[in-house]
Order: structure tokens, then C-alpha cells, then sequence
């Protein structure tokens, strides 16, 4: 798992690149822990080559959310394959986490 | 057709597994979701053998035997750790896991949505996990 982030104004998007399961998602994590995150008000996550992603990956998600949205940080996902998606969809995260299809669209509800 | 592999527990071997899965069942042509959550559902089962009923004692090991006819396919998983008791399992509530910012407990549940029968069996000091998934 390669995780790389890109700071624009009040934005920082998150490129996840591999797999995410119970040994790859303490990277996540840690990077998601880190206080400088809290700094920004947009957390786009691009997973366009996110290749698989396992109830660990998603748990990192879920254990983060609440204190994103606490703080108003908005957590956007985009460019996510059908197959990662479908995993979200399994457990109805897909209704609690935002998911859009494109950078752009990202970028609109993000400025919304 | 029967496959089988044995891994130390060890959670680096999680990539090892999957990518076992996804070419013993190359030949079943199965869609790209449907493949995914049968590895997903392997995968999660496997992390849990590793990392609760083993505390990632890399001296022990699993060991997964594949199987699969027309009709369906059996993943056998076998180790020598702390049994799983599926009387004591409760489903997650994930708006709980959200609440109070819990990371895991919901593996179990991914596999119960997406195998279609899953058995756990203790034979003295072995635990036998077994998946199944129907091919329609």
C-alpha cells in the first residue's frame, strides 16, 4: 500500500495505491491519526487505484469518521472501482460515507 | 478439484492467501465482485485466525484446502489456536462502530453476507472453519 497526499488551500487529498487489509490499514491509519490532519476543513480520498480493501481498511474509516465530522471535516471518496465500492455496499456504508464517482464532483459537493 | 496451502500466522501472509484464492479459482469464471468478496471473505476469516485465535504466533500456522464442483464452492480453513464460539458472536452495529469510533468487529459480518453457509467445528486441538459458496 502506497499512500500519497497532495495539500491544496483547505484540501488535502489522500491517493491510496494497493491493498488495504489488516496489515496495509495501519498505514492508513496512522497517516488518518496524525493531528496536522484536523488542520484541513476537505479530506478527498482518491481510489482510483485502490485495489482491494478488507474490513480492516473499512474499520479505518468508520473509527475516524465521527471525529471528522465533529470537527466539520468533510471525507469525500472518489474514483473508487466497482469491486471496492461493492464492499462498502455490503455493510450500508455506502449510505453513511460519501462516495462520488469523479475528482470533479468531489471538488463540488466538497465546496458545497 | 482440490487445492491447498499452508501459511505461518503471520498477518504479511494475508497477500500470500488471497493471491492463492484468486488462482485456484481462476477456472470457475466467476464475475470480478463475485471473486472479490469470496477473497474478502477468506481474507477476513484468515485475519481473524492470525491476528485473535493465534496472537500472530508465527511458529504456528493454517492451513486452507480448497474444493469446488459445478455446484459449489468449500473453503476449509484449519488451525490450532483459541477456537471462534458463534454462540458469543453479535451482529455489529455499524452507526455503534461510527459513534464510538470502534476500527474493527465487522469482518464476521462481511462474511455472513457474503457466503451462503459457514460451519465452525472443533476436532480435539483443531479448529475447522468452513465456507461455502453456492454456484448458481
Amino acid at each position: 500500500m502506497k499512500i500519497k497526499h497532495t495539500i491544496s488551500d483547505n484540501t488535502i487529498t489522500i491517493s491510496l495505491d494497493g491493498e488495504l487489509d489488516a496489515s496495509s490499514s495501519v498505514l492508513l491509519d496512522e497517516e488518518l491519526s496524525n493531528p496536522s490532519i484536523m488542520m484541513f476543513g476537505k479530506i478527498l480520498v482518491d481510489c482510483k487505484n485502490l485495489n482491494y480493501i478488507s474490513s480492516a481498511g473499512l474499520g479505518v474509516f468508520i473509527s475516524h469518521l465521527q471525529r471528522f465530522e465533529d470537527a466539520q471535516i468533510k471525507l469525500i471518496f472518489f474514483n473508487m472501482q466497482e469491486k471496492v465500492r461493492n464492499v462498502f455496499e455490503i455493510l450500508g456504508l455506502d449510505l453513511l460515507m460519501t462516495i462520488v464517482s469523479s475528482y470533479e464532483e468531489a471538488v463540488t459537493i466538497a465546496n458545497d | 478439484m482440490t487445492n491447498k496451502i499452508r501459511v505461518s500466522c503471520d498477518r504479511k501472509n494475508l497477500k500470500i492467501i488471497r493471491s492463492f484464492v484468486t488462482d485456484t479459482l481462476l477456472p470457475v469464471h466467476l464475475s470480478e465482485i463475485t471473486l472479490n468478496q469470496i477473497i474478502l471473505a477468506v481474507d477476513e476469516i484468515c485475519a481473524n485466525l492470525i491476528i485473535h485465535s493465534n496472537h500472530e504466533d508465527s511458529r504456528k500456522n493454517l492451513c486452507l484446502t480448497i474444493r469446488y464442483d459445478q455446484k459449489e464452492i468449500i473453503f476449509e480453513l484449519e488451525d490450532n489456536g483459541t477456537p471462534f464460539v458463534q454462540a458469543n458472536y453479535k451482529e455489529p452495529n455499524i452507526h455503534d462502530h461510527i459513534r464510538t469510533g470502534k476500527k474493527g468487529g465487522v469482518g464476521v459480518a462481511l462474511v455472513n453476507r457474503i457466503m451462503d453457509k459457514v460451519e465452525y467445528d472443533v476436532h480435539g486441538s483443531t479448529n475447522i472453519c468452513r465456507l461455502h459458496k453456492y454456484l448458481k
